[in-house]
């Protein structure tokens, strides 16, 4: 069986370095898919956020190389106020679902190492999960939970429902991190695809943030561009 | 024009073939097609197109039953090519499939093809590399019979076909990255709102709950839908208003092909009964329909008699009723027949799904559909075929062809001219083939492994397998045999129609037997075009057994 897995990566490695021969037949070919699902401001007023959550993968039907990129920068302060990089190899398991595991570096709030696993797919009743544990250096697990829906108002007009939970499953003094649900976000966005590929939205998010230093939540609006390829 | 007008003095004689633009009709023995990249403004902007001659479709090509043909196919791309000739029974090493029949036709060369016409019908070529069929390398074979069937006053050749607005890469590209891509007919807001009203609150909610437990849409047809198609006659979109003439009273022969990479169609002639009168080349007992759906790759002849002096409507209206072709068939070239009015598409059900699921039901025995008003005969000649097949044999001589006109054509209507009694008695081998796919990812299969992954099917030469497909699919998957016939078990037992596709509908199971009496290597796939190059694909060798076991056999 790891031969087999061998014998995949190696053959993959190969069509990805040679040209695409041009059999009628050729099923196991390499594709690309960046997405973005989220570029976006986000303000209350006194609050002033770009956020990103772009992904991207290459690969073929079953294995895939997969980089996650979340985070936010506040304009009016000119600091990141959180910035993570994940990469992952991502393995198709199940009609629906891909295995993941892999690395993640936090640039911040502070310069960190996670290892990383997790699920991402289409669960049933047509919900988005994208889940994840990350595994600190000192033993700590914390996690991420992303559930998507879509409610199809016309063909082009989408509501998209949103719900993003983190966790911590130890208080972390360094990271200020305390147990529990350290972040809530529920958000509401209704796209417009001009082009499957391109959709500007509006949209609304309620996030909630619990530290060791702090608690607070806030209903903040959003504008920003859905864009893949 | 089609017919021949001298016969054939020897096979040597080579007679070069001087297609220009495709219209006219060449009879010779020996035929050259040359294999061009060429920009086409179809669609109102330059596009890449791989064609034959230069013409879209490429040239019909006129065989005669009998002789030997030879095909010289040059390629001046860049890239390899191939031709693969549809439907029609030949050596496999001249069937035209890179990787299996041979290596393809590279760049800068000459490939001759050359082998026996031993049939004669409708059917089509198309390029068999990368996507270049989808890029417009497609024409129509039609090769007479030694013996001319009764004569037709016109016989004209009606090629249905979609052509992208994008790149076909690109579109398998989007496929792969979001599968309903193209589905801009899915259920909205007000549709559940409307289905409230029609069938109650529970019932609409228990409907999209079952369907979004199995994560699938119902109005998920067609993968690749009129959202970037434009559908064709002979190459020319509806609003290029292509015309066939007539005269009243005239009886017209129209060969109906449908070239398409991924649409099945549904074709009517408002105001004109059709009588098919053969299927995928080969004669059936004439059936006379107003409605007739043509899946990938299949070909009808169809007859019909206008009596009036008006233009008729040639309208294949995509499966998913996403676009249209059309064409007219009129006295007079200025004389265009109105477009009908769409009609809405019907829906996947739950029930075919259900069959999909269990893989065991909606057999093609029992398949009918609800339009279809009861026929006393159906059920009686489908039982006595099954129990004895001369019983069949009495039933369609006492009835030949069926003089009610049916408002669709079933496959249950195909009816052999000629048995076959090749097919009386159990079969040598049985093989069982899921079709089967993920259509979230868009990976397709038959029995959950790709064509990369998968061993070839070896058979025996001289046997007769039993194929029976089970698609556990929620799409049509219209399966092509290479080189072999598929006899379509319908229950008309020794007058099985033989045929080169078989459409195996969502949740279907359907049954067909080969006679392995073609040695060799050959391509065994759904003709869906992105259902093939993403894994839906075989290859079947037929062998002659190395021991003397095979003796025992014949």
């Amino acid at each position: 069986m790891p031969a087999t897995i061998m014998n995949k990566v190696a053959r993959l490695l190969l069509l990805a370095v040679l040209a695409n021969p041009a059999q009628a037949q050729d099923d196991d070919g390499i594709f690309s898919h960046f997405k973005a699902e989220r570029l976006e401001y986000e303000t209350n007023g006194g609050l002033q956020l770009f956020k990103w959550d772009v992904q991207h993968w290459i690969g073929n039907d079953e294995h895939k190389l997969w980089l996650k990129t979340e985070g936010d920068y506040a304009g009016d302060q000119g600091i990141f106020g959180r910035a993570d990089l994940q990469l992952l190899y991502s393995r198709n398991i199940d009609s629906f679902w891909d295995f993941q595991f892999g690395a993640r570096r936090a640039f911040e709030p502070e310069r960190t190492y996670d290892a990383v696993i997790g699920f991402q797919g289409l669960a049933p009743y047509f919900i988005e999960v994208d889940s994840a544990l990350f595994i600190s250096e000192n033993g700590n697990v914390l996690g991420r939970l992303t559930l998507g829906y879509e409610i199809l108002l016309t063909q082009r007009l989408i509501l998209a429902p949103r719900i993003e939970l983190n966790l911590s499953a130890r208080d972390m003094q360094n990271r200020a991190v305390k147990a529990g649900i350290t972040e809530f976000e529920a958000g509401l966005r209704l796209r417009y695809e001009i082009e499957r590929e391109f959709a500007p939205y509006i949209g609304v998010d309620y996030v909630e943030e619990q530290s060791l230093l702090e608690h607070q939540h806030s209903l903040r609006g959003v504008m920003g561009i859905r864009v893949w390829y | 024009m089609i017919r021949k007008s001298a016969k054939l003095l020897l096979a040597a004689t080579a007679v070069y073939a001087c297609f220009s633009g495709g219209r006219q009709a060449a009879h010779a023995d020996t035929y050259r097609l040359a294999i061009n990249e060429n920009t086409i403004a179809l669609i109102g902007r330059p596009q890449a197109a791989v064609l034959a001659d230069g013409s879209l479709p490429a040239p019909t090509l006129h065989w005669r039953e009998g002789e030997q043909v030879t095909l010289r196919v040059t390629n001046n791309m860049q890239r390899e090519t191939s031709i693969h000739w549809h439907g029609i029974v030949l050596p496999y090493d001249m069937d035209g499939v890179p990787g299996i029949s041979f290596d393809g036709i590279a760049p800068g060369q000459t490939f001759t093809y050359r082998f026996p016409v031993k049939q004669s019908g409708t059917y089509w070529y198309h390029g068999h590399s990368g996507m270049q069929e989808q890029q417009g390398l497609f024409g129509a074979i039609i090769i007479e019979p030694i013996h001319p069937r009764q004569p037709v006053d016109r016989d004209y050749v009606v090629l249905l076909s979609d052509w992208p607005e994008a790149d076909p890469h690109r579109t398998l590209a989007r496929l792969k990255k979001q599968s309903d891509y193209y589905n801009f007919q899915k259920r909205t807001v007000g549709d559940f709102f409307l289905d409230i009203e029609r069938l109650g609150f529970w019932a609409t909610v228990a409907d999209r709950l079952a369907w979004g437990e199995m994560r699938m849409e119902p109005t998920d047809i067609a993968d690749v839908t009129g959202a970037t198609y434009h559908f064709l006659v002979n190459g020319q979109t509806p609003a290029m208003h292509k015309t066939y003439l007539f005269r009243p009273g005239e009886k017209i022969k129209l060969r109906f092909i449908n070239a398409s990479a991924m649409t099945h169609f549904d074709v009517r002639m408002p105001g004109l009964k059709m009588q098919v009168i053969a299927a995928d080349g080969q004669p059936v007992a004439p059936v006379a329909v107003e409605e007739f759906r043509i899946a990938v790759a299949e070909t009808y002849d169809v007859l019909v008699e206008p009596q009036t002096e008006r233009a008729y409507g040639i309208f294949a209206e995509a499966m998913d009723r996403s676009g249209y072709a059309h064409a007219s068939l009129t006295p007079r070239n200025d004389v265009i027949a109105e477009v009908p009015p769409p009609r809405p598409m019907t829906l996947l059900t739950l029930a075919e799904m259900a069959g999909a699921h269990a893989g065991h039901t909606g057999h093609v025995l029992a398949e009918q559909p609800p339009s279809e008003p009861a026929n006393p005969h159906a059920g009686h000649d489908a039982h006595a075929a099954k129990a004895d097949p001369r019983a069949g044999h009495a039933q369609q001589a006492a009835e030949p062809g069926t003089h009610a006109i049916h408002p669709l054509l079933n496959y249950r209507d195909l009816q052999a001219v000629t048995p076959e009694h090749a097919l009386m008695g159990p079969p040598d081998r049985e093989i069982t083939l899921r079709l089967t796919g993920n259509m979230n990812r868009y990976i397709w299969s038959f029995d959950d492994v790709k064509y990369s992954d998968a061993e070839p099917i070896r058979v025996k030469f001289g046997e007769r397998i039993r194929f029976t497909y089970i698609n556990e699919t929620m799409m049509n998957h219209p399966i092509h045999l290479h080189g072999l016939w598929q006899y379509l078990d319908n229950g008309n037992g020794m007058y099985n129609p033989k045929k080169h596709v078989i459409n195996v509908k969502p949740g279907q199971t359907v049954s067909v037997e080969v006679l392995a009496d073609a040695e060799g290597e050959w391509a065994f796939h759904c003709h869906l075009l992105y259902h093939m190059d993403t894994g839906m694909f075989r290859k079947l060798i037929v062998e002659r057994a190395a021991d003397h076991a095979s003796h025992h056999h014949e």
